[in-house]
């Protein structure tokens, strides 16, 4: 049975990302009683952009060309080290979290990177709120995961989130504040409302969309596979820290996949209740996370030292 | 005043000779105390190389005023924009088509061709304004936008996400609607008319035939207008539907934007049950309607307007109570009521900034004469301001049209024209769902058309747009653009 989880884990990167998708198309369908598309659209989608041929504009650099798969697998390598199923990850090692957040911020630069590589305006204007909110969603990131090394005194994602179910404390409320800060990264790094709004046409308002708006074929497939891959790796600690060690393994991964399946419709409850946030607005939000961050790592602290 | 103007009321045919034509200095000076005392500008009409014609609103006396001007060998006159900015878009118009110059305009620019529009067809060096500095940078878009829109050339100037300015290029759809209008028989221009703004259809139609009937000296049967009036009461709920459901889309709020598109399609469909047509193409023909209103189905209409009216409160009560909505809506794209006054914006948008024009209101026609109708408006100027007009508007549509069904008299649907009053000239305005819609035809001595022109209300209202987004987040733009949600094809004609 044990040999079988790197099994699920592989199947569940290979094919959460755009099921995750689907499940949030057809909750927001659902909701604003439309039809709405089979929840398999983006598995056609993904493989309809594979079978066609990338256009790439004359006025870029070799740059723009190998971003796409750049992007896509910093992407997958961050997903080896996330544990996912019965909290085990393919690889695990002490501070891989900053491993996964480095990987992240390599991805991004290569897409930004190629963004204004296209010298296109509204991809510039992409890039540069792309990278504005990032900056606020890193720090606090480091935040939320240093409060679970402590909390745990462990450093590895597989360990931290093996012993957070367990740790002593007030934990439920440290468990709250972690996941509330987790899903505000969740809603910004997945470029969800009320930070950006993933149906817009608008080129003048989008902030993920606009940045990929020169890609086409497998490079856009690639993108956005990688770009619901984060969803679900954000989400997959999400649901850990909700998750208890198993002994069975069959029983933990489907609770964890439902866990996942969870994530997406309350992303997509979020979208359907509120409205999109001014623009200047948006960075008070993501700032929020820092916020939870900080109360997280206090509140550990102050645990931490009534401990002893 | 009255003197150096021939005065008239909407939708009347006035003999030309009557025109009083006055000197370039004298009529500036009669023009500019018309407009201090309150009057704004319609249209200016270029009737030759060197004398023109001006047709001014006057919303107190509920009447219009037309005076000419005479340039006596000179090819241009002193520019009237500088004091009364509202003219700006009317001067250039003038000198685009006849080449008569308003000396000193601020802004003389195309308004729908090239600048060089004798040597070439290219729309591509516009000369637009520039700023320059060490932050600023310039976003252009279009004229190929991203969704299913009309074509429009916008250039930002910012510094960052903040707009300094927008300047806005158009004349991509210039069909030649007015010269259309010239060819062929004046009485069958009914589809052209339909097809300046399609979803103008019932404005303009109603406008064209309006115009006609003025000159054919023909009165319409009671039920003939009630009809027309349904449909245009009809086609503005529809368009409010349509335009709210696009702004709570463009804030991604999007329950309210499924819904309120769900609930325009049977609006529209009982358009569609009437004439044919959901935009109600077909309906109105000179000297009445092609169909009729069927005497069993008003109640089945009735029910389902009312059915129609409970769900959009409940949709508007929804929308209007969202705060993460109402903080999108709130102080983005403001134009203040004197900015909108001074540029003389009308229709829709300038009522949410506080301007009470409504033709309905100023210069009843048809059966709004029989039916007072109270002013709607608003005082913010914002998006918000226009959202709830938009609102309190479709709300008074709902009233008149169910007005109209409760009421409907029996008469003769059409009784067509035949000859048009030879020398005459007749305005006819009519409130569209954006604003006030003005036709103008001039027949000559043989009774034929000689002059056709047409305003739509974004003609105005476009430089509204641009004013309003000075200021705010360059990503505000879209959602300011589609509170105006102003038409492309009807300023370019």
């Amino acid at each position: 049975m044990k040999i079988l989880i790197p099994v699920f884990n592989i199947l569940l990167i290979i094919f959460f990302p755009l099921l995750y998708a689907g499940v949030i198309n057809c909750e927001k369908a659902w909701w604003c009683g439309r039809r709405g598309p089979s929840i398999w659209q983006p598995f056609y989608d993904f493989v309809r952009l594979l079978r066609k041929g990338a256009v790439i504009s004359t006025a870029t650099s070799p740059i723009f060309a190998i971003a796409p798969s750049i992007t896509f697998s910093t992407m997958l390598i961050a997903a080896l080290v996330v544990p996912l199923a019965n909290n085990n990850s393919l690889i695990g090692f002490p501070g891989d979290f900053i491993f996964f957040a480095y990987l992240m911020g390599l991805g991004k630069f290569f897409s930004l990177l190629a963004a204004m590589d296209t010298g296109s305006s509204f991809e510039g204007m992409g890039a540069s709120r792309e990278i504005t909110f990032s900056t606020f969603v890193e720090p606090a990131f480091f935040i939320v995961l240093a409060s679970c090394a402590i909390l745990t005194g462990q450093t590895a994602f597989n360990q931290v989130f093996s012993l957070i179910f367990l740790s002593p404390g007030i934990k439920v409320l440290s468990l709250l504040l972690c996941s509330a800060a987790l899903f505000v990264m969740l809603l910004t790094e997945g470029c969800r409302t009320p930070v950006d709004d993933p149906n817009t046409h608008l080129e003048l308002t989008m902030i993920h969309e606009v940045m990929v708006l020169d890609n086409s074929g497998p490079d856009l497939a690639l993108l956005t596979y990688a770009h619901y891959l984060k969803m679900v790796l954000i989400s997959a600690m999400i649901v850990n820290i909700f998750m208890p060690v198993l002994d069975n393994s069959l029983l933990s991964a489907c609770l964890f996949s439902a866990g996942l399946i969870l994530t997406a419709l309350a992303v997509a409850v979020t979208e359907l209740s509120v409205a999109r946030l001014r623009m200047s607005h948006v960075p008070q939000f993501v700032y929020f996370m820092n916020s939870l961050g900080y109360i997280l790592l206090f509140s550990i602290i102050l645990i931490a030292f009534s401990g002893r | 005043m009255s003197k150096d103007f021939l005065r008239f009321k909407n939708h009347q045919s006035v003999r030309t000779s009557d025109i009083p034509w006055l000197s370039a200095g004298l009529f500036r000076d009669t023009v500019l105390k018309a407009c201090q005392e309150g009057t704004r500008p319609i249209l200016l009409d270029a009737t030759g190389s060197d004398r023109f014609t001006v047709v001014l609103a006057d919303d107190r006396e509920h009447s219009l005023l037309c005076a000419g001007c005479v340039l006596e060998g000179k090819s241009g006159y002193q520019s009237l924009s500088a004091e009364f900015p509202a003219f700006h878009m009317f001067e250039r118009e003038l000198w685009e088509n006849s080449g008569i110059v308003p000396i000193g305009h601020p802004w003389l620019k195309p308004v729908r061709y090239p600048h060089n529009a004798i040597e070439s067809r290219e729309m591509t060096d516009y000369p637009f304004f520039s700023v320059h500095g060490e932050e600023v940078h310039e976003v252009g878009v279009g004229p190929v936008h991203a969704g299913i829109i009309e074509p429009g050339h916008f250039r930002f100037m910012c510094n960052g996400e903040r707009v300094f300015h927008l300047e806005i290029q158009l004349g991509y759809q210039h069909r030649g609607v007015e010269q259309l209008m010239l060819k062929g028989n004046f009485f069958n221009k009914s589809v052209l008319s339909e097809s300046i703004t399609g979803d103008s259809t019932i404005a303009h139609v109603s406008a064209y035939c309006g115009a006609l009937e003025a000159l054919a000296g023909i009165t319409l049967s009671t039920r003939a207008l009630s009809i027309r009036v349904f449909a245009q009461e009809i086609e503005r709920a529809a368009c409010h539907f349509g335009d709210l459901a696009a702004l709570a889309n463009d804030v991604a709020y999007l329950p309210a934007s499924s819904f309120y598109g769900n609930f325009r399609t049977p609006l529209i469909n009982m358009l569609q049950s009437i004439c044919g047509n959901r935009f109600g193409k077909g309906l109105i023909r000179p000297g009445g309607v092609a169909c009729d209103i069927s005497q069993s189905s008003l109640p089945e209409r009735r029910e389902q307007l009312k059915d129609i009216r409970a769900s959009f409160r409940i949709i508007t009560e929804d929308l209007f109570s969202s705060a993460s909505v109402l903080s999108r809506f709130e102080k983005t794209g403001t134009v203040p009521m004197e900015t909108a006054a001074e540029i003389g914006m009308t229709g829709l948008a300038g009522r949410a900034s506080g301007l009470a024009h409504d033709i309905r209101v100023h210069h009843p026609y048809s059966w709004y004469k029989l039916n007072r109708i109270e002013p709607v408006t608003q005082t913010g100027g914002d998006v918000l301001a226009r959202a709830l007009q938009r609102r309190d508007e479709a709300e008074q549509s709902f009233e008149l049209a169910l007005k109209i069904l409760d009421e409907l008299p029996a008469g003769e649907l059409r009784r067509p024209p035949e000859t048009l009053q030879a020398s005459s000239m007749a305005v006819a305005l009519t409130e569209g769902w954006r604003g006030e819609v003005a036709h103008m035809a001039v027949t000559g001595a043989d009774g034929k058309l000689t002059r056709y022109r047409v305003k739509d209300p974004s003609f105005t209202n476009w430089f509204g747009l641009a004013l309003a987004v000075r200021n705010n987040e360059i990503s505000d733009f879209p959602l300011c653009n589609k509170s105006f949600n102003l038409s492309y094809c009807g300023n370019d004609l």
